[in-house]
């Protein structure tokens, strides 16, 4: 009843090229960002805004990446939690640096830095698909790392390999370093997210989107009709490490505070974002950040249960949280294999009739 | 000179350690198209079932190898019916990921049925070196090594055998080759899946012995699944003799470059080395060395 578009006629073009053409869409949209930035800051005390919100926000915002280019490409990588490395080395280079720069300048810069490694990488993706695309990122995954393990001028020398990231500040609050002001860094990140998200839902749904989902239904076919696919898988390739780069920065500077490339950025970085991406569903910004949350919930939540709740020792709770977590991984692809923003989506085609369905 | 022969014949018998694992990939990409990225994790499974069965209630080796190819089968029936049966039709991406959430099973029912902690496994395979070719030679082999190549070998026979001459065999040959044709003259998929990942989980188990062997049984084993994915794309998917040959290949390529390569770079290279031989293969031929060509229609 609520939910409804009887009445909102769409007179101009203007109307009909809405980033939300139905008004109640608007509404949810205006509200959720009220609650993210007018309310939630004052409901929620440190631990919460540094144990889950700002890994969902950093989180989503790699989800957004990754499902750029698989969920909209349709090209399979196994390679973001290198590529999220590399945002994170190129942020903490550029503060040492160059600090003067400011911080979110730098956030940028080093999503760029991370587009062009990420088309790099992308390049065996012209001439290889599916299954072995996925295998040969896992080359850019191993590579990346072994780099800025082995060749010390990634981490400026330090003997133990970690890099910290030195205290800056945007708007006079300190964002980085141990001193850092939890309530900025939520509102730096929520802002950062906010705006990305927007820029990749006109992106998904402009020209280049359209390359993109073209080449991943069906590429010869999008060949045929004029979709360049060097163009489109790069460009793919490219916007998508950018998000990737970016979450990396603010994994590093602005949640963990320091890093070590082998333990931060493993394999299981990766494949923790493609089940993101998977759950939350594929080709959908909304799904990237239902993929994150779900998550980054779940391990927490379980924690809490097993070890709090049921007093599970907690190596025992740690296998127990494998196993659930498999399971549940499992399940999920059995019930909705496209993923929650399909069920979101089913949701919105009831409520639109609601209720009276027939 | 003697060095270069050395190191060559110690990435062949490394190469072989990683075509075993191989294989299983093999063996269920062609019969069901699921990349099963839970093989790694198989191996440690079997490894682990069998250590536990071994020292847990004190069984002989030889039944607690039966013992642990009862539960590798009774794992397979029990994926077959929880998970691939429910999965049918489905693409590909959502299964691969599924048998990764299947990995996370695997290891934390593992680590809770059998302890976490390192385990040694002896089942009475030779160690140390070979004396013969020590003296003979001159060149230093492990004769863990040299018998892994072995199993390697009869394994291999023994599912050639298996594919070419036996019943089920040609049944999973016409499964790998058309799902639905196969269908059609009345195989049953759901069975073919079940012998499939049996075999599979018994190949895994090889695998496990002699990883296990090798290096003692602990978690680090389920990442072998990673050495052998270049092994995969540069031997094909669905190609037996390519497992194995690339896998020497790979093999080869990695102990040499970490001996000639590595110390001017800072060393481990092994680690990518190995993905970056196979892509530069891939450029070439992006189906693999042996892999069945694509052949793409609009």
């Amino acid at each position: 009843m609520i939910y409804r578009e009887t009445g909102q006629f769409k007179a101009n073009y203007q109307d009909d090229q809405a980033l939300f053409p139905i008004e109640q869409d608007r509404y949810v949209i205006f509200g959720i960002l009220f609650l993210v930035f007018g309310v939630v800051p004052y409901l929620m005390n440190e631990y919460w805004l540094n144990a889950i919100l700002l890994p969902f926000l950093i989180y989503s915002l790699a989800a957004l990446g990754l499902n750029i280019l698989t969920g909209y490409c349709g090209q399979l990588s196994l390679g973001t939690g290198a590529f999220m490395a590399v945002g994170a080395f190129s942020i903490y280079k550029l503060m040492v640096a160059v600090p003067d720069l400011g911080f979110i300048p730098l956030v940028v810069l080093s999503g760029l830095i991370t587009a062009a490694v990420g088309t790099l990488f992308g390049l065996p993706s012209l001439r290889i698909k599916g299954f072995y695309l996925a295998v040969a990122t896992l080359a850019a995954q191993f590579f990346l790392i072994w780099l800025f393990n082995k060749v010390g001028w990634f981490y400026n020398y330090s003997a133990s390999g970690m890099i910290n990231s030195p205290p800056m500040t945007v708007f006079g609050f300190t964002i980085t370093g141990p001193e850092g002001n939890m309530t900025a860094k939520y509102y730096l990140v929520a802002a950062i997210v906010a705006v990305f998200a927007l820029a990749a839902k006109n992106i998904a749904r402009g020209r280049i989107g359209r390359n993109w989902m073209a080449i991943r239904d069906m590429d010869i076919a999008a060949e045929l009709i004029g979709v360049r696919p060097l163009i489109a898988k790069l460009s793919a390739f490219a916007v998508s490490s950018f998000y990737v780069g970016m979450a990396g920065a603010l994994y590093f500077a602005v949640w963990l505070g320091s890093a070590e490339a082998t333990e931060a950025f493993d394999i299981n970085q990766s494949f923790l974002v493609l089940f993101m991406i998977i759950i939350g569903g594929l080709g959908s910004v909304l799904g990237s950040f239902l993929g994150a949350a779900f998550l980054v919930i779940l391990p927490i939540m379980l924690k809490n249960i097993l070890v709090d709740g049921l007093g599970t020792d907690s190596a025992l709770a740690t296998h127990l949280e494998f196993i659930i977590v498999g399971v549940l991984i499992i399940g999920f692809l059995i019930v909705e294999p496209h993923g929650l923003a399909r069920l979101w989506r089913i949701a919105k085609e009831k409520l639109r009739l609601w209720p009276f369905p027939y | 000179m003697l060095f270069f022969i050395e190191v060559v014949l110690s990435g062949l018998m490394a190469g072989i350690m990683y075509s075993l694992v191989a294989l299983g990939f093999v063996l269920i990409f062609k019969a069901s198209g699921i990349f099963n990225f839970a093989q790694g994790v198989m191996a440690l499974f079997a490894a682990l079932t069998l250590v536990g069965l071994m020292e847990k209630f004190g069984f002989p080796v030889w039944l607690s190898i039966i013992g642990t190819i009862a539960v590798m089968i009774l794992l397979a029936w029990l994926i077959e019916r929880l998970m691939l049966r429910q999965l049918v039709n489905q693409e590909p991406i959502i299964l691969f990921m599924a048998t990764i959430g299947l990995a996370y099973v695997l290891e934390g029912m593992g680590d809770i049925l059998w302890g976490s902690d390192v385990k040694v496994l002896d089942i009475g395979i030779p160690q140390g070196a070979s004396d013969w070719m020590l003296d003979t030679f001159d060149i230093y082999i492990e004769k863990l090594e040299v018998f892994a190549a072995a199993t390697a070998a009869t394994l291999v026979v023994i599912l050639a055998i298996f594919f070419q001459k036996t019943r089920i065999g040609r049944a999973l040959r016409a499964v790998a080759d058309d799902h639905q044709a196969a269908l059609s003259v009345g195989i049953s998929l759901h069975t073919i899946w079940v012998i499939v990942w049996s075999v599979a989980g018994i190949v895994a188990l090889v695998a496990g012995i002699m990883w296990g062997s090798k290096s003692g049984v602990q978690f680090s084993l389920s990442l072998i699944a990673l050495k052998a994915l270049p092994v995969l794309i540069l031997g094909g998917f669905t190609s037996v003799p390519g497992a194995i040959i690339g896998g020497m290949i790979i093999g080869v390529g990695e102990k040499v470059a970490e001996v000639y390569l590595g110390p001017f770079v800072g060393g481990a290279i092994e680690n990518w080395f190995a993905y970056m031989l196979a892509l530069a293969f891939l450029l070439v031929r992006p189906q693999g060395l042996f892999g069945e060509k694509i052949i793409e229609r609009v």
